[in-house]
């Protein structure tokens, strides 16, 4: 056997070679067919990882029922362990909380404020309410808020508990009450605005609110900030929690706060790179890859009739896990489960747009 | 990351206003020449550059006072130098008030229009303003000059007042006060006005201890400040040691004088028992609540006491490096401070080796530029460290991760100043001044309709009428209509409060609040709709915008309070009442930081009073 061949053999099978004089290893009774068919366990096995010691238990009180739960776990995880169904739109569980949005807020006794249950961790001892007035209070208020001027039309699946729309119902939320939406701002001003200076309100009755224009600049996504609550979950997506691009920031101040590229330029000249993590952590639809906006703009989106295709990646060797999300044949939108150990939900732009080529491939020639 | 910078290059002033910072560039990866011989084909900085993050504040500042705005190229030279990325170089320099991405005149005044000044006829200022130079923001006269409208600025004393920033090679920032509209356009003219420098209302009496050198010592001198008595409160500390000071201080029972009233000794005794180093020490001088200038005539009066004091405490928590967080509207407190820094540094009471006791400690001067969050203590450490000011989420408190993500003791201009004085009479001594709950003496900032508004120093247990009537009372000897306690994050009362007693706790127990230590007075003529509905524009300026509930609350409430002032009959009052609550309530409890939790307080408490004000 040349050194080539065995080289081959070896990386491919280590099962030693039959053939070699010297290869007595091998169990002579072991026919040849049953070692191809099942070949023996590779001899490099990647290490496994040194076991790790459970953290220990912490006792606390959530709704008046005794819980432990390992230490660190978030109020939210022990929530979630309960089965309580807990609101959250700025959580994600493939990124930093940044517990912004304050409708998964709880009280805790002793703590003068609510306390964000995403980001708060459990301490022995801690007596949790839920469902307290107070609670009840500030989820409605702060789903009113979103609700009065922010389009959350599209604010979906507040993952994995329920949608905004069956919490602002829970909470009797009625964002009307703080009266019509005003005037929409045009394309650009609220790009534009400076920090410290606003109009005064006019006393017309009118709630303000983040709508203008959808920014279309590139073809792969569009920007609907009309749609933002600024969870800041692209910012985190976009730098440091996945992407490292940092093409995005929040900028601007209070209410006129929104997400920015540097100087508020069009996609095509910032430091983007097609990513689409952003879209992928959005939750509200305010980041849509094109093809969805396009369709959702002409009726024919049609979730009832999609369905979803896992797969592996094709164009590198890392392997990223693909939901393909077919309607009619055709690849619409690729997306990646956040429970992916390779992709925790991030994918590049060649997994989240580079499908095209299937959509497009000719017709099967005919007999 | 890959840093991606387009755009034109930065003009040379604005490289050269850059560098002056941050020094010359390095290499040809930060935005300097590329030197082959020496860079080769690899790249330096990484780290080492990052870890200058905490610069980018006084850059923006450098570009801003050079040109008078940060065009896209300065930025994008910033971004290079520090290896910031350019949307995040945006994202802070859009956040604060005071710098500009737009076009902006070189020559600009910025005038206040917040409460104390609104009594004392802002509005028509900005009115003659408008006339006579054109609409707030806009360019006039070729460009070269502009007015803006600004948030209260420390002179509520000296209202009505505003401030000047002119750009250029030799950029100043001065303020003026008090002034009218022909002061504003004769500065814009490009007169240079000095206000005259700051004196005591009580100078000479002998009772005053916080305020005795203000206005009878030379700010500029440190031996005056010696002959004075100063410096001998850091040799006592140095004598007696770190854990005594800590064991003074905390039998003081100093609590901190920036509206939390935290017990001080508490404070230090946690940061100096962190294991984790280094120990940092913060001075927050970004005095913003409007009605509050304590700490202006402080800086800008005493000087080396501060100095002397953050010493005191940095030695007594193990922290060598200090850094004073002044607000960018103070310009005179900022030189006077700059100066003592510099004097104590060259006399040795600063540096490595301060008083030949071995002890390090030096302070660093940070200015900021324009926003109320950066006085809230975990905003001013994103400020610091050249981001945008908004609040982090606690706990973990500033004691164990703060600065830079190490164990920080904040401390507030005036707390600061008791410091010399417990160690010179002792901690014991110090806590039989004022009462059980409230010990040492207090500085209160009296403005509005009384007769001699100014900083006022009693010790703790003197009520409310007290105060105004060593402010000489209401002028021309009207009636009380309402007293603004603390500050817009304060309350409201009624003349039937008078003789409350002003400590923490009996204000506590009148839900009213001490604050910073605001006594607005507002008499039987004042306008109180026109200022609760200032109260509520503040609030909704000044938001960093974090957070859902401050940020479309405290909307939500400034439409709630116009909707009442014009009348709108789109619901009753009643149901708006409810509404307000409603609203109030939300960013009390689930708003992030302090500003959110009382952006309602003032405005709810007013119009919990249907006879101060009737909406």
């Amino acid at each position: 056997m040349s050194e080539e061949t065995r080289g081959l053999s070896m990386s491919r099978d280590p099962a030693p070679d039959p053939h070699t004089p010297h290869g007595g290893q091998a169990p002579a009774a072991q026919p040849l067919t049953e070692i191809i068919l099942r070949p023996p366990a590779r001899p490099s096995r990647p290490p496994t990882a040194p076991p790790v010691e459970a953290p220990p238990e912490v006792e606390l009180t959530i709704d008046g029922v005794a819980v432990a739960v390992p230490a660190g776990t978030t109020i939210l995880g022990a929530c979630r362990q309960q089965g309580i169904d807990t609101p959250t739109l700025c959580y994600a569980e493939n990124l930093t909380p940044v517990n912004v949005c304050r409708v998964c807020v709880v009280e805790v006794t002793g703590s003068r404020v609510l306390v964000p249950a995403c980001s708060r961790k459990v301490e022995a001892g801690m007596d949790v309410q839920t469902d307290s007035e107070r609670v009840r209070l500030s989820r409605k208020v702060v789903l009113e808020f979103l609700g009065s001027s922010v389009d959350v039309s599209l604010a979906g699946p507040a993952v994995p508990d329920g949608t905004i729309h069956s919490y602002m119902d829970r909470y009797g939320a009625d964002p009307a009450r703080y009266g019509n939406p005003a005037a929409p701002a045009t394309a650009g001003e609220r790009d534009d605005r400076t920090p410290g200076h606003h109009h005064a309100a006019e006393g017309d009755a009118t709630a303000a609110t983040v709508a203008q224009p959808t920014k279309i600049d590139n073809d792969l996504y569009v920007r609907d900030y009309s749609k933002c609550i600024l969870c800041y979950k692209c910012v985190e997506a976009c730098g440091e929690d996945a992407q490292n691009t940092f093409a995005i920031a929040v900028a601007g101040r209070g209410f006129d706060a929104r997400i920015s590229t540097e100087q508020a330029v069009p996609l095509p000249e910032s430091a983007c790179v097609y990513c689409g993590n952003c879209i992928g952590v959005c939750p509200t639809g305010a980041l849509m890859a094109k093809p969805e906006y396009d369709m959702r703009a002409a009726g024919t989106w049609d979730e009832s009739a999609q369905t979803v295709t896992s797969t592996i990646c094709p164009y590198c060797g890392v392997g990223c896990v693909l939901d393909l999300h077919v309607q009619d044949d055709r690849i619409l939108k690729v997306t990646s489960p956040l429970d992916s150990s390779v992709t925790e939900g991030h994918l590049c732009v060649k997994g989240r747009f580079g499908f095209e080529f299937v959509n497009e491939r000719p017709p099967r020639p005919q007999a | 990351m890959d840093l991606h910078v387009i755009g034109p290059l930065a003009s040379p002033a604005e490289r050269a206003a850059v560098d002056r910072v941050l020094g010359p560039p390095e290499s040809g990866w930060v935005g300097g020449a590329r030197r082959p011989g020496i860079e080769g084909h690899a790249a330096r900085g990484g780290h080492a550059i990052r870890a200058r993050r905490s610069q980018l504040l006084p850059a923006l500042h450098a570009v801003q006072d050079r040109i008078g705005w940060i065009s896209q190229p300065a930025l994008n030279y910033i971004s290079r130098r520090l290896a910031v990325p350019p949307a995040e170089a945006y994202g802070v320099a859009t956040f604060y008030a005071l710098y500009s991405t737009k076009p902006r005149p070189p020559l600009v005044a910025h005038v206040c229009d917040d409460i104390a000044c609104r009594i004392a006829g802002a509005e028509r200022i900005c009115e003659d303003l408008a006339r006579a130079v054109g609409p707030a923001g806009e360019a006039a006269r070729d460009g070269r000059v502009g007015w803006l409208r600004s948030p209260c600025l420390g002179l509520c004393d000296l209202a009505p007042a505003a401030m000047i920033t002119s750009a250029g090679d030799r950029p100043t920032v001065t303020s003026a006060a008090p002034v009218d509209a022909a002061g504003i356009l004769k500065r814009l003219d490009g007169t240079t006005v000095t206000r005259p420098p700051v004196t005591a209302r009580q100078a000479g009496d002998p009772s005053i201890r916080l305020l005795r050198r203000i206005g009878t010592v030379d700010p500029g001198s440190l031996d005056d400040y010696r002959a004075s008595g100063g410096y001998a409160a850091l040799a006592k500390a140095l004598d007696i040691g770190s854990e005594a000071v800590v064991a003074e201080v905390t039998g003081s029972k100093l609590m901190g004088r920036g509206g939390a009233a935290f017990p001080t000794g508490r404070k230090w005794a946690a940061v100096a028992g962190q294991p984790a180093q280094p120990h940092y020490l913060v001075c927050n001088a970004d005095e913003s609540e409007p009605g509050t200038f304590k700490d202006r005539v402080l800086l800008e009066g005493d000087p080396f006491a501060i100095v002397e004091s953050m010493t005191i405490a940095a030695f007594a928590t193990g922290s060598s490096l200090g850094y004073l967080y002044i607000r960018g509207e103070y310009p005179e407190s900022e030189a006077r401070v700059r100066q003592a820094i510099e004097a104590a540094r060259d006399a040795g009471l600063l540096g490595p080796d301060i008083l030949g006791s071995g002890v390090a400690f030096d302070i660093e001067l940070r200015r900021g530029a324009g926003a109320y969050i950066c006085g809230e203590e975990t905003a001013l450490f994103e400020s610091i460290e050249g981001k945008r000011g908004e609040p982090r989420n606690k706990p973990p408190f500033p004691v164990e991760v703060g600065l830079f993500g190490k164990p920080t003791v904040v401390n507030n201009v005036e707390t600061l100043a008791n410091i010399p004085l417990i160690l010179e009479m002792g901690g014991d001594a110090y806590a039989q001044i004022g009462t059980e709950g409230s010990t040492g003496p207090k500085l209160f900032c009296l403005s509005g309709h009384v007769e001699r508004p100014g900083v006022y120093e009693v010790e703790f247990g003197a009520t409310l009428r007290d105060l105004i009537e060593l402010a000489g009372g209401v002028s021309a000897g009207r009636d009380i209509r309402a007293i603004l306690l603390g500050g817009a994050a304060g309350v409201f009362v009624g003349p039937d409060a008078l003789d409350m007693s002003l400590t923490f706790e009996a204000t506590r127990a009148a839900a009213a609040t001490l604050g910073s230590g605001v006594i607005m007075v507002f008499d039987e003529t004042v306008d109180l709709v026109d200022t609760l509905r200032r109260i509520a524009q503040f609030f909704r300026d000044e938001s960093c915008g974090q957070c859902v509930p401050c940020r479309v609350g405290s909307v939500r409430q400034e439409e709630l309070l116009a909707r009442l002032a014009a009348g709108s009959s789109a619901r009753s009052r009643d149901e708006e009442l409810v509404l307000l609550r409603d609203i109030g309530q939300a960013m009390r409890d689930a708003s992030i930081c302090g500003l959110g939790q009382t952006a309602s307080s003032a405005i709810e408490s007013a119009l919990r009073r249907p006879e101060l004000v009737a909406l």
